[in-house]
């Protein structure tokens, strides 16, 4: 069935690996490996390394996955690694979840919240938070937990105000344990 | 009946196993060191009054005292993962090895998948199959929030599962592969090892699942060894008793494919008994007694099974 598709289009049921650098783009809209290995640096801090043994692709219009090894390109599965950003938007979006896997040692972006606002960033309540001076957008969310700070997930702070975005299906991972 | 009459005259104390077999099992998590260490994941427990006991054989598997604490901050953070403690045996008999390429053929909901890719440090390519779209979803979201990077899901019948998608026909292409390293059959079964948790499965059980089922398992098991290399692993496990779904399958796929079982390292402290060679009518592979039997009591667990196989061409 993917013989059917032409390279150059982007193709929904497939995973398509990232081309390395914009110059060597073939599929239009499509971010490079460089652009977004360099997006998490820029916004986060996190070093280009981490990165190191993963590659990049993108299944379905802007969304982007992160697995570390390596597979055939194109290849048709239902995962591969993890869903890490949502781009081809104005605002790129991390995920909640490659936000806990890569933002461990984040130096940029960062807001650091207290018990009972984490408690509310997790359940899903969006919460005025004055203090914060710095960038606008999608920030990690982080809370101490066993004397260090650990990322909680994504949230957008705009006109004063941190939204969380952690979707319903994390927000009860915090009650259930069996 | 009770099913598990049957297994009576398999095991060493019938009072103790029967016993045990009725008592509700003790919480078991397992540390995911894919994002925390297992002391910083024990120092947070400790701060959130969650009471736990390290199982004697592995410092990263924690019996709760309380098996529902409420509010848990580690558990969101997906440093823990609620799995049973009997449920870590196959991956440590698979022994998978970081940046190798290790297909679970029954994967979903993902404990032991990703058991396996925290033991893959979290690279190569591990292949989580499943055939069961809806169970799939939970293989994926268990996979997200223990931060899974290594993980490609797949949803084939294990039985003839085809290497097409990973570039079998295209050999000259990058990152194509054609077998795997290791491979993990934790067999759908008739689940009596399960009981504690789920007394349901005993009333539900029949003898003519067993024989389905079986079926099932002969056929997942040759397609696990036809794809994995030679001189590469196979680890083949149950939750039921019934030597039909255990060594039966085993002597079965020993007799059709390259394969021999091999003894594994059973974790220091862990009583487990070899596998069987007589039941009702039938004579297995004497090499058989190299697999593995926990029964209920012998650790305070649930039932399993547990043989691995070592790929011979």
């Amino acid at each position: 069935m993917s013989d059917d598709t032409a390279p150059d289009e982007n193709w929904g049921q497939q995973f398509d690996r990232l081309p390395p650098t914009t110059d060597d783009r073939v599929v239009e809209g499509r971010p490079s490996r460089e652009e977004v290995i360099d997006w998490w640096d820029e916004r986060f801090g996190v070093d280009p390394a981490v990165f190191d043994g993963y590659t990049f692709w993108e299944k379905g219009a802007g969304k982007i996955w992160a697995f570390n090894g390596e597979v055939v390109d194109p290849i048709e599965v239902e995962g591969l690694g993890m869903r890490i950003l949502r781009t081809r938007q104005r605002h790129w979006k991390p995920s909640t979840n490659a936000v806990q896997r890569f933002c461990g040692d984040a130096t940029k972006n960062v807001v650091e919240l207290s018990p009972s606002e984490a408690q509310a960033f997790v359940d899903g309540h969006d919460q005025q938070l004055d203090r914060w001076e710095g960038d606008w957008g999608y920030l990690t969310a982080a809370h101490e937990i066993a004397g260090e700070l650990e990322p909680l997930g994504v949230g957008l702070y705009l006109h004063g105000e941190l939204r969380s975005t952690v979707p319903k299906g994390r927000q009860e991972d915090l009650v259930k344990l069996d | 009946m009770n099913p598990l009459q049957r297994y009576a005259p398999l095991v060493d104390d019938e009072e103790a196993f029967f016993a045990a077999c009725e008592r509700p099992l003790p919480s078991v998590v397992r540390v995911n060191t894919i994002k925390t260490a297992v002391a910083r994941a024990r120092e947070a427990l400790d701060d959130e009054g969650v009471a736990y006991e390290p199982t004697d054989w592995h410092p990263g598997i924690l019996k709760l005292e309380d098996s529902s604490p409420g509010t848990n901050w580690p558990y969101f953070h997906g440093w823990l993962h609620g799995q049973e403690e009997v449920s870590a045996l196959p991956a440590i008999a698979l022994d998978p090895q970081p940046g190798e390429r290790v297909w679970d053929t029954c994967a979903a909901p993902g404990s032991k998948t990703t058991q396996i890719a925290a033991m893959m440090d979290d690279e190569g390519v591990l292949v989580g199959n499943d055939n069961n779209l809806g169970r799939l979803s939970a293989l994926r979201h268990n996979a997200e929030r223990l931060g899974v990077t290594n993980l490609v899901v797949s949803n084939q019948d294990a039985r003839n599962f085809s290497m097409k998608p990973f570039g079998e026909r295209t050999p000259e292409k990058d990152g194509s592969f054609e077998q795997f390293d290791r491979v993990l059959v934790d067999a759908p079964c008739s689940c009596e090892g399960t009981c504690r948790k789920n007394p349901d499965v005993l009333d539900e059980w029949t003898m003519n699942h067993v024989k389905s089922v079986a079926g099932i398992q002969k056929g997942i098991l040759r397609r696990a060894v036809q794809v994995t290399k030679a001189g590469g692993t196979v680890v083949y496990s149950t939750c039921t008793f019934a030597p039909e779904e255990n060594e039966a399958v085993l002597d079965f796929v020993l007799d059709r494919e390259d394969c021999e079982v091999v003894e594994w390292d059973v974790p220091d402290g862990f009583e487990t008994a070899p596998g069987i060679t007589e039941w009702e009518d039938d004579e297995y592979d004497p090499s058989v007694t190299k697999a593995r039997r926990v029964y209920p009591h012998h650790n305070d667990t649930g039932g399993f099974f547990t043989a691995k196989l070592e790929v011979t061409a």
